[in-house]
């Protein structure tokens, strides 16, 4: 007899979550604790998390991890990952994190190749202090230092970095996937073992960037949200494999 | 062999495996020694995208473990104290180069010591202590590079090795202690769970009450490292009546003007600190139980001025002589102004006697 929803051995027991009702990090942190079960990487995994919502995920995944000032994740990673090849290791990113001030981090980890994989959350805001302007709100989004909606003119437009370090030589997979739905989260499970197993296959970097709902700050119920992500966001950020340099396809 | 390849090659030495840093003069040698030899002594070597990849890189490598050194210059360094700070907090063990230059701002390619502020009074957020080596010859650059390894794993905390672009730049000959490579198990490392427990490495501690335990956690740590590691330097003092302050490459300095002075009948000597945190506040002290007079030297502005200010606590008198903004002082220069404060010196001992 299989067991359906059982709980992953590397997602700790009997913990209140921390995060908002509606979140998409539960979700996210769950798959990624099935993974690590299933494709048998919590023993020799080291997760590295941010500053910001996710700061707190040590709370829930039963790996070992190492903190990150904002932005740096990807730094922390190549230094152990280079010291420690035989380690799997990942880091677990915000937009803000990975595309405002880790921008530089993001970009030349992705330009070396590190063997490294990065599980990308883009909410469209800074979550963690309250739902401010990030690199990716969308034109028009109202956010608490975008009162009026985001103004290209002032603001700029919403970044797209995971397309840019598609392009790199070093950046094996790239996907960009959606929390909206049963079957936005099993497509962004796909991605994830995608993308873990090119650093298994130590074929070098890999990311999924995860288009993630943020209900407090977004100002919607979580239904809303998801519904905002596919309506509006998707728009934006469209979902869909970015590259895939594997050899054999997907 | 010049004093930034020494600094390369003493930390291959004691054990070293990893090295990420970012290119700025005048330590550029320092990078390139080890793009060369770490990886053929097993080691990894990163040229990061700037200062503050290189710190956070160190971060990484050091929390598995594994023996690991950064290096700048003044401006480099302001990038790597976010970076200090959280390895303060992560308590752990890195070893991080100085190679002092003049500033601030951009400032100057050449020797100063304007950093000393940074250096030992923690330089990134947050209340934590950097133990800091100053290095006086390049024979000390491998010496005390070796310790502060050795430091740096011991109490598992950042290590500063201070220099100034005189020490990186000069070459000088030079015996090196025998390779180690075989260290203690270190329990606190990240591996991976395995079969054990999953370990998380922080610094958030959200819990104020928490957060102020950790703090003096620290600061007793803090307290052994300052009974056990504090070093410096005697140097003619047996008869002295006036005693020369001075580090590093200022410190070398102050040894030729006191020699020429006291051909001249003024009893000088030198009292040079080798860790400017822990400061040698007591032999200082000692000292100002028989001597009245004291010249601090510097190629700054008077920084280590303050830690001398403060261990005297008035009890003696305190000239000062700086050179900032890289302006490399002369021996002749230092012997002027202790014949001129010995001269004041026995002037006022005449008035009031």
């Amino acid at each position: 007899m299989k067991l359906l929803n059982k709980w992953p051995d590397y997602y700790k027991k009997d913990v209140a979550t921390h995060y908002c009702p509606g979140c998409g990090h539960g979700i996210v942190h769950r798959i990624v604790a099935e993974l690590m079960e299933e494709m048998d990487l919590g023993r020799r995994a080291i997760c590295v998390n941010p500053a910001g919502c996710a700061v707190l995920a040590y709370k829930y995944f039963d790996i070992d991890m190492i903190e990150s000032a904002h932005g740096r994740g990807t730094a922390i990673a190549t230094g152990v990952k280079r010291v420690k090849p035989e380690l799997f290791v990942f880091t677990y990113q915000g937009d803000g994190d990975l595309s405002a001030i880790g921008t530089a981090e993001t970009i030349h980890s992705a330009n070396r190749g590190e063997h490294i994989t990065v599980i990308f959350i883009n909410n469209a805001v800074y979550g963690m202090t309250g739902g401010q302007m990030a690199p990716t709100t969308l034109v028009g989004q109202r956010t608490t230092t975008t009162p009026g909606g985001r103004n290209p003119k002032f603001d700029g437009f919403p970044l797209h970095i995971t397309d840019v370090i598609a392009k790199f030589p070093g950046v094996i997979y790239a996907e960009r996937v959606a929390v909206n739905g049963p079957a936005g989260i099993q497509r962004t499970k796909r991605a994830i073992r995608n993308a873990f197993q090119v650093q298994v296959d130590g074929l070098g970097y890999s990311i999924v960037e995860v288009l993630s709902p943020c209900p407090t700050n977004w100002k919607m119920t979580p239904e809303d949200s998801f519904k905002w992500i596919t309506e509006v966001m998707a728009k934006e950020f469209v979902p869909g494999v970015l590259t895939d340099k594997r050899g054999g396809g997907d | 062999m010049s004093g930034n390849h020494t600094f390369g090659e003493a930390a291959i030495r004691a054990g070293c495996r990893s090295y990420f840093g970012y290119p700025i003069t005048p330590q550029n040698e320092l990078g390139e020694y080890m793009s060369e030899h770490l990886p053929a002594n097993g080691g990894v070597f990163v040229q990061s995208e700037s200062e503050t990849a290189a710190i956070n890189m160190v971060i990484g490598a050091a929390a598995t473990g594994t023996r690991v050194m950064t290096s700048s210059s003044s401006p480099g360094i302001s990038l790597k104290q976010e970076g200090i700070s959280f390895l303060a907090g992560f308590q752990l063990p890195a070893v991080i180069v100085n190679v002092m230059r003049g500033g601030p701002g951009l400032g100057n390619i050449a020797p100063a010591q304007g950093d000393y502020f940074q250096a030992t009074r923690g330089g990134g957020h947050g209340d934590y202590r950097t133990p800091v080596f100053a290095p006086g010859s390049v024979q000390e650059v491998a010496d005390l590079t070796r310790v502060a390894f050795d430091v740096a794993d011991r109490y598992r905390t950042p290590v500063m090795v201070l220099g100034d672009g005189m020490l990186g730049q000069m070459k000088e000959p030079v015996v090196f202690p025998e390779p180690i490579s075989d260290f203690p198990e270190k329990e606190w490392a990240l591996k991976g769970r395995g079969d054990g427990p999953s370990r998380y490495m922080a610094s958030l501690i959200l819990d104020p009450m928490e957060m102020e335990r950790h703090n003096w956690e620290l600061v007793r740590k803090y307290q052994v490292i300052a009974k056990n590691e504090t070093r410096y330097e005697e140097y003619m003092l047996d008869d002295a009546k006036i005693v020369a302050v001075a580090y590093g490459t200022t410190a070398r300095i102050a040894k030729a003007a006191i020699k020429r002075v006291r051909k001249e009948g003024v009893p000088a000597g030198l009292l040079r600190p080798i860790t400017l945190w822990p400061f040698p506040k007591e032999p200082l002290q000692n000292l100002a139980r028989r001597i009245e007079d004291f010249v601090v030297f510097e190629m700054s502005t008077g920084q280590m001025l303050e830690d001398v200010l403060l261990s005297l606590e008035g009890k003696a008198r305190v000239a000062f002589h700086g050179r900032p903004g890289g302006v490399v002082p002369t021996p002749v220069e230092f012997a002027r102004v202790l014949y001129r404060e010995y001269q004041r010196q026995m002037r006022v001992n005449n008035e009031t006697a």
